[in-house]
């Protein structure tokens, strides 16, 4: 099939962007859209053009690298997959595509379809974990979980960190991916002993990184290549105002003994 | 030269480990910061024993060329991790695993590495489930196992298609807890590209910062590569597109002798390739064996939809070769029989290259429900990619390049013929001898991670003192440097005709043709001669677009193209050297009925090749295997 591509190209993360259109022919059926683009970028290799960047690297919807917006849709037009899964039957001959990099203001510019998604990294860093050492974990089965909290939790684990529900978001919000982490410990009884910790400091993180403020419009959701439910942003705000409640700071005991 | 020694601990196999760790020296916990370790790579196996370094207290650094630790290769493993738990009562031991892992590998694992393997495996469940990974269980609160390939027992842990992603995040989150501490530094977008030895020693590594393109050095007391394995070189197979053999490929050229680089792992289970602009190819979990049945029809280019063909006309010839093991038959043999049927003109779909994989006898049993909780994300991966779904039609699977045993040769101490340069994970090429076990390398990547590496790298370090090198004046640190960005330039002014990509295809063609399922002496001495070809063109002809300067992705694919164009060249000369047929490595000359012929006169030692030099070849050290627990036999699944 033909089809005409208009892509996003910018050098830099100080430089000015704008999007430039491409003719392609030959497009496969069976193609993902990720290999298109690979077949894109060697035209324009050979034609002695700078190929475009895009982040990618497993092609099988699990590692969250790959981020394209797809005619204002983050991974386009199929439900519950990435920019890789999709393949070119989701279009037909003589279609416009348009190719923008995720837009927020805390996903910095890299290159191209490139931007720096780090903030997701500094957000578990405050406290999406449970906090125990290796060596010294109890037998694994003397911790009872039901099938159903565990298939719960497992539904919010499932998150890939790719970032589409903020690039969905009309607030740029990080709450579907700051929720389902804390949703997938706070279900656990392992998560317990950190939970209210963990609500206020992952919160407050996203905060000092620059995303906005969560409205509930559920673009996140529809966006969200695992189907992540919303459900978890009302579990995140019922933890964080339990836990702005009723959290204090242990105090230092250091010497006491 | 190099001397091998693989520091095997003495004494009788099950208290190998526990010895070992008595004996050895110990780093005082006041001391533990003053060192400095380096830990190139944050899969499970980098993650994990960066986390628990930096908890106990050595000063770490960590260098991933990801974005985020989280998107290492690790993260796309679908169906589980081993553990001799013996929760299902079904008979299960450390001793068993620690055999099954032998005898899957045919015989070319190294006996103590192995046990402490089966070991350590029961930690690592619990280590995993404190910290939070969501195991399947069943309604009654404990953990639920499935069955894998090559074993009789039910032992395979799983988070349902995506244990590798559970069992990541589970080390990324104690590696971003370590980083927020302050106890590890994280470095991302982080791309190694030499190690440096000063004084016979591992003594650090040189990045190019993929950003920015500035290329820098690093000091530490000792250096850890958890870089994961090389099936890439093959252009296809189901390893993410940025996994490559770079890092472990320099430290080789530094010293670090590789190990058995032709044991390759085919898997049998992936979808088929469907055009020529195929990127990479999809694995369908080995746990799909479990419940569906793999077949051709009996008759030669039968063409007839699946549903058409009856029963009394269908061969499932795992089944029919192997009636213990059935269809889960381990991947080398499974992978070698699907080859056979499309050799024989049974193959089905595009170009008869594929077999069925069968749902519809367990969909009738156990109903679609059941089907679908246990398998559904991989029926919808299917069906994305294939427009078909295997709810109503047979799966059509073909084996591909998955895995690679070969690896940086290691002791058991996880130190290469380098000191103080540690290797793990599935760069290494410790376990799995031969042929890996499904479900193994999750275990072993998190064992080397969690359990073995932080013990042994303390022997090493307390018997060294802590010093810091000035990487901007040490000749070791500049020279290494210069190198780094020398390469770079040379490869952005050859300005020739063609991709990047274009030469890695090409590679991969001649590797899987000769390299690949079955190898034969006259197509691996052709593959001798094709690559050093090959290469020269790449370096005289290949176009590297745009900069050193910034985002360069094509440079990047450049320099590890490179790599492969060399690798390639030793994995044929290492599978013609081996005149017998062991786990995936299949010389058409060594067969009988159809079976590998090993042989174990001749062969039974690890392959370790020192590099000698630009263009010259490799030498040849051997490390010989001795069983002293599991009686060496010809391998049976029938
Ligand atoms: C599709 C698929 C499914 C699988 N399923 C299973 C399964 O169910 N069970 C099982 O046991 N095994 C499975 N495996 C195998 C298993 O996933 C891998 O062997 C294992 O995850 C490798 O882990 P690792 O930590 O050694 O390396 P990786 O996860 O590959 O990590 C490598 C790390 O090194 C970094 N790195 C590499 N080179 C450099 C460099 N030069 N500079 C800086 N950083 C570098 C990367 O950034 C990354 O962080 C599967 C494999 C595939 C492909
Ligand atoms: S490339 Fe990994 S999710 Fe798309």
């Amino acid at each position: 099939m033909r089809l005409t591509l208009h892509v996003w190209r910018q050098s830099g993360p100080n430089t000015a962007g704008k999007l430039e259109t491409y003719p392609m022919d030959g497009v496969e059926a069976d193609m993902s859209f990720l290999e298109m683009f690979d077949m894109l970028n060697d035209k324009l290799t050979l034609e002695g053009k700078e190929p475009i960047a895009f982040a990618h690297d497993c092609r099988e919807g699990i590692c969250g690298s790959c981020n394209m917006m797809i005619s204002g849709q983050a991974h386009g037009p199929w439900k519950g997959a990435t920019t890789c899964q999709l393949h070119m039957r989701a279009f037909k001959d003589g279609d416009e595509i348009w190719v923008e990099p995720w837009r927020a203001k805390a996903f910095p510019m890299v290159k191209d379809l490139v931007v720096d998604r780090s903030a997701f990294d500094r957000i578990i860093q405050a406290g999406g974990y449970v906090s125990v050492n290796t060596g010294g974990a109890r037998d694994a089965n003397e911790i009872l979980i039901g099938k159903e909290v565990v298939d719960e939790s497992m539904d919010a684990a499932a998150c890939i960190g790719c970032g589409a529900c903020v690039a969905a978001c009309p607030n740029a919000s990080a709450s579907l991916f700051t929720g389902a982490k804390i949703t997938h410990l706070g279900l656990l009884p392992q998560g317990q002993p950190e939970r209210d910790r963990r609500a206020l400091a992952m919160v407050e993180q996203m905060d000092i990184e620059g995303f906005g403020h969560c409205t509930l419009t559920g673009e996140c959701q529809e966006a969200c290549p695992k189907e992540i439910s919303i459900d978890v942003i009302k579990r995140m705000n019922r933890d964080y105002a339990v836990a702005a409640v009723r959290y204090v700071e242990p105090k230092e005991t250091a010497g006491a003994g | 030269m190099i001397e091998l020694n693989s520091n095997i601990p003495a004494g009788p196999v099950e208290q190998k480990w526990d010895k070992h760790r008595f004996d050895m020296k110990l780093v005082n916990p006041a001391n533990k910061r003053k060192y400095d370790v380096i830990v190139v790579g944050a899969g499970l196996a980098g993650a994990s024993a960066a986390a628990t370094m930096a908890e106990l207290g050595y000063n770490v650094s960590c260098f991933v060329f990801h974005d985020s630790p989280r998107r290492a290769h690790s993260i796309a493993a679908q169906g589980g991790i081993n553990a001799a738990k013996n929760y299902q009562n079904d008979g299960d031991s450390v001793q068993r695993l620690f055999y099954d892992t032998v005898k899957g590998g045919d015989f070319r694992a190294r006996e103590a590495n192995v046990y402490r393997l089966a070991q350590v495996s029961v930690n690592i469940i619990d280590q995993c489930v404190a910290q939070g990974v969501p195991f399947a269980r069943e309604y009654g609160g404990l953990l639920a196992n499935r069955s894998f390939g090559g074993a009789q027992v039910s032992r395979t842990f799983y988070a349902r298609g995506q244990t590798g992603q559970q069992l990541l995040l589970g080390a990324y989150q104690a590696l971003e807890r370590q980083i927020a501490l302050g106890k590890v530094k994280m470095h991302t977008h982080a791309e190694m590209l030499d190690v440096v030895v000063v004084d016979g020693r591992a003594r650090g590594i040189v990045v190019r910062n993929l950003l920015t393109g500035e290329v820098t050095a690093h000091s530490a007391d000792a250096v850890v590569l958890a870089t994961g394995g090389y099936g890439n070189v093959f252009f296809l197979s189901t390893n993410a597109m940025y996994a490559n053999v770079t890092a472990a490929w320099r430290a080789h050229k530094k010293g670090a002798a590789f190990a058995n680089p032709c044991y390759t792992q085919i898997h049998p289970t992936c979808i088929p390739v469907s055009g020529e602009h195929q990127s990479k190819l999809t694995l369908m979990s080995e746990s799909l064996r479990n419940d569906g049945r793999v077949w051709v029809p009996k008759k030669q280019g039968d063409n007839r939809a699946p549903s058409q063909i009856p029963e009394s006309e269908r061969d499932y010839f795992l089944e029919r070769k192997y009636p213990s093991f059935g269809n889960l038959a381990p991947r080398d043999i499974a992978s070698r029989a699907a080859k056979e049927a499309c050799d024989d003109g049974r193959g089905v779909g595009p170009g008869g290259l594929g077999v069925y994989l069968d749902f519809a006898e367990s969909i009738k049993r156990l109903g679609q429900k059941t089907i679908s909780e246990r398998y559904g994300n991989l029926f919808d991966m299917y069906q994305r990619i294939t427009d078909e779904n295997p709810y109503q039609l047979p799966m059509r699977i073909y084996p591909a390049v998955h895995y690679t045993m070969g690896g940086t040769w290691v002791d058991y101490n996880l130190m290469s013929t380098v000191p103080g340069l540690h290797v793990i994970g599935e760069a290494n090429f410790s376990d799995h001898g031969a042929n890996r076990l499904g479900a193994s390398a999750l275990m072993q990547g998190l064992a080397d991670g969690y359990f073995v590496l932080p013990y042994t790298i303390g022997n090493y370090l307390a018997g060294v003192k802590p010093e810091k090198v000035d990487v901007t004046t040490h000749p070791a640190f500049t020279d290494a440097v210069r190198a780094v960005k020398a390469q770079g330039e040379q490869l952005l002014n050859i300005k020739g005709k063609r991709t990047v990509d274009s030469f890695h295809k090409e590679l991969g063609k001649i590797m899987w043709d000769k390299c690949g399922m079955a190898r034969s002496r006259e197509g691996l001495q052709e593959a001798l001669v094709e690559i050093p070809k090959l290469r020269e063109e790449f370096w005289r002809n290949v176009n590297v677009p745009g900069s050193g300067a910034s985002l360069n992705q094509s440079l990047e694919k450049a320099g590890r193209v490179a790599d492969y164009l060399e690798l390639g060249e030793l994995m044929c000369r290492d599978a013609l050297h081996r005149e017998e047929s062991c786990g995936g490595h299949f010389r058409v000359e060594y067969q009988e009925d159809g079976e590998a012929k090993r042989n174990d006169e001749e062969f039974a030692y690890v392959a370790a090749w020192e590099w000698t030099g630009d263009g010259q070849p490799q030498r040849l050290h051997k490390e010989p295997l001795v069983y002293e627990n599991v009686k060496m036999a010809t391998r049976s699944y029938k």
